[in-house]
């Protein structure tokens, strides 16, 4: 178990060297520098600040800085947010980003899973056609457009809830509920597949046939075995749940890492650009580890020795 | 596919073909996604109006009728936009799906056949690239190398075919152990013939299938990154753009974010059931 993860973790390092590297060199490729689009400084002072941030120095040398620089967790001063470095707004704004996104998470696996089993169990019936077609509903309608229409009804006509900011419980609903949709379709989807596919296995036939209650059968067994997809789709649903809190904390206001990422984006922010995408490659490959760390307890077959 | 339908009868083709015919939600979808495809291509010239022609008498009006789905807030015919806005949706979405299904036809079947070291590092290469939150790279993309439509649908393309390498590769897997392979090996055909000759035609199946399902996701990142502003750019639109400028205004002017989402979603919803029919239809399997 330990040298398996171990092993893991060691692979686990080329890849983000490969991701840095990509950014990397994407970046400084780049036409256009941080400080284009400023008035016109003199040319004394536009070298002045390449100096500062070492942007006169070859490619490698920069590249060979910068990965000593994060082995420290230090990933530089951001380009745009002159008094802050890029560590800092990640801190800032990562304990955000997070409950939104673990929220939306536990949100998408209760609800999707829970779906998902009604409407196997319920095969051919209207809840299952219920189910299935609210799941499509919610894999075709992006977030994009769900966020502001949930946004225009609940927070403009009703004026239920808040339609921007963070902080309360209040501030979180519909910005969780947005995010989750996709992935509770998903993993609704996901979940009625592998339940059927597992309604028919020998050993639930053998559960049955020894008597078990159909009850017993559905909670001890079944819901076991069709959980495993599902725990395999999580490293997906994690990138997804990223990827669209892009969009979400841009449309709520929520002062979270996506919202950094996008306006870093369109400001050239170089380092915190790169800040960001390294952190979050990161968290998604040991995300992954855990995942299949975690795997063999719920499927024995599965050993890591 | 209609000339493979040409084949004598009872071929899996036709049986696919048949049983497709008898899914009605896939047929419906076709059927309508048809008719948004035609709109699309030909409506913008036959509307009368120009993509950006300003009505300086109905700035920002509700649908009415000389525009059928209102204005928007320059006071452009907003029925032109969301139909031109289609035309860049859908082909991006083909044109990157294309190249996903290049890149990943090519990789899986060399992956799968030629096996041992290579494959693991193909697959390896999948590996690591499947974890990554490769939006965020189409970003930077997009963000450094200007938003250009071409290295749009590249790019797109460029990120989708993770996917179609895994089924190929286990399909050719299956595949090179048949006894049609092992006669052409046998005869000493080149490994490229073989794989061009026997591995991809009989891959068409699951490529198709994937094709479809791949479609209506490239046009939701396309619609992502045109939403956060980051993608299609002014003059040009797509429906991403009109829905980002429609739920800016939505509270004032609700038709600006409905026509663009609507099209959107039906699009999306009937590219899903076709490729859910064709999948029941090529893989009986299940059924």
């Amino acid at each position: 178990m330990f040298s398996y993860a171990a092993r893991r973790l060691a692979s686990a390092v080329p890849t983000i060297l490969v991701v840095i590297t990509i950014a990397f060199f994407m970046i400084r490729l780049a036409p256009g520098g941080p400080f284009d689009q400023e008035r016109q400084v003199p040319p004394e002072v536009a070298a002045n600040l390449e100096r500062a941030y070492h942007l006169d120095e070859p490619l490698t040398a920069q590249f060979v800085r910068y990965l000593g620089n994060i082995l420290t967790g230090d990933f530089g001063p951001s380009f745009r947010y002159r008094d802050f470095g890029v560590s800092e707004l990640l801190a800032d704004g990562f304990p955000i980003s997070m409950q939104l996104g673990a929220s939306a998470m536990v949100l998408a696996v209760a609800i999707g899973f829970a779906a998902g089993s009604l409407a196997a169990l319920r095969r051919n019936t209207f809840s299952d056609m219920a189910v299935m077609g609210a799941a499509m509903t919610g894999i075709a309608v992006p977030n994009f457009v769900v966020a502001p229409i949930m946004t225009l009804v609940l927070g403009v006509w009703f004026a239920l809830l808040p339609v921007g900011g963070w902080g309360g419980i209040n501030h979180a609903i519909l910005p969780v509920l947005a995010l989750a949709l996709p992935q509770i379709a998903t993993i609704a989807r996901l979940t009625r597949g592998s339940m059927l596919e597992v309604l028919r296995a020998d050993f639930i036939r053998t559960a049955r046939a020894k008597g078990l209650s159909e009850r017993a059968t559905i909670t001890g067994h079944a819901m076991r075995a069709a959980a495993l997809p599902v725990l395999s789709y999580l490293g997906p649903a994690t990138a997804g749940i990223i990827t669209g809190s892009v969009v979400i904390e841009q449309i709520f206001g929520i002062p979270g890492i996506g919202r950094y990422f996008v306006q870093g984006a369109l400001n050239r922010d170089y380092t915190l650009v790169m800040g960001v995408v390294i952190f979050y490659a990161v968290l998604i490959i040991l995300l992954n580890l855990i995942v299949d760390l975690l795997y063999p307890l719920f499927d024995p077959r599965v050993r890591h020795d | 596919m209609t000339d493979l339908t040409l084949a004598p009868p009872r071929s899996p083709w036709r049986d696919a073909t048949t049983r497709l015919a008898r899914n009605r939600a896939a047929v419906v979808s076709a059927i309508i996604l048809g008719l948004i495809t035609l709109a699309c291509v030909f409506g913008p010239m036959l509307s009368g109006y120009e993509l950006d022609a300003i009505d300086w008498e109905k700035i920002q009006t509700p649908p009415d009728s000389d525009h059928w789905f209102g204005t928007d807030g320059n006071g452009r015919d907003l029925l032109v936009r969301v139909l031109t806005g289609g035309r860049i949706s859908l082909a991006l979405g083909i044109a990157a799906t294309m190249v996903a299904v290049l890149i990943g036809v090519t990789w899986g079947a060399l992956a799968g056949y030629l096996g041992g070291a290579i494959d693991a590092l193909l697959m390896r290469v999948v590996d690591v690239l499947y974890a990554l939150p490769f939006m965020f790279f189409v970003i930077l993309l997009m963000v450094f190398f200007g938003r250009d439509p071409i290295l749009m649908f590249v790019a797109l393309g460029a990120v989708s075919w993770l996917d179609m390498a895994r089924i190929v590769r286990g399909q050719t897997l299956s595949l090179k152990r048949q006894d049609f392979v092992r006669a052409a090996q046998a005869m000493g055909a080149p490994t490229s013939q073989i794989v061009r000759r026997h591995i991809v035609p009989n891959l068409m199946g699951p490529v198709v299938v994937f094709a479809t399902l791949t479609v209506p996701q490239v046009i939701l990142f396309e619609s992502f990154l045109s939403f956060l502003g980051l993608g299609v750019q002014e003059p040009m639109t797509s429906w991403g753009v009109l829905i980002s400028e429609g739920s800016q205004t939505m509270q004032a002017s609700p038709w600006m974010l409905l026509f663009p989402a609507v099209f959107l979603a039906t699009t999306l919803f009937c590219l899903n059931f076709i490729g859910d029919g064709l999948r029941d239809a090529l893989d009986p399997r299940d059924h």
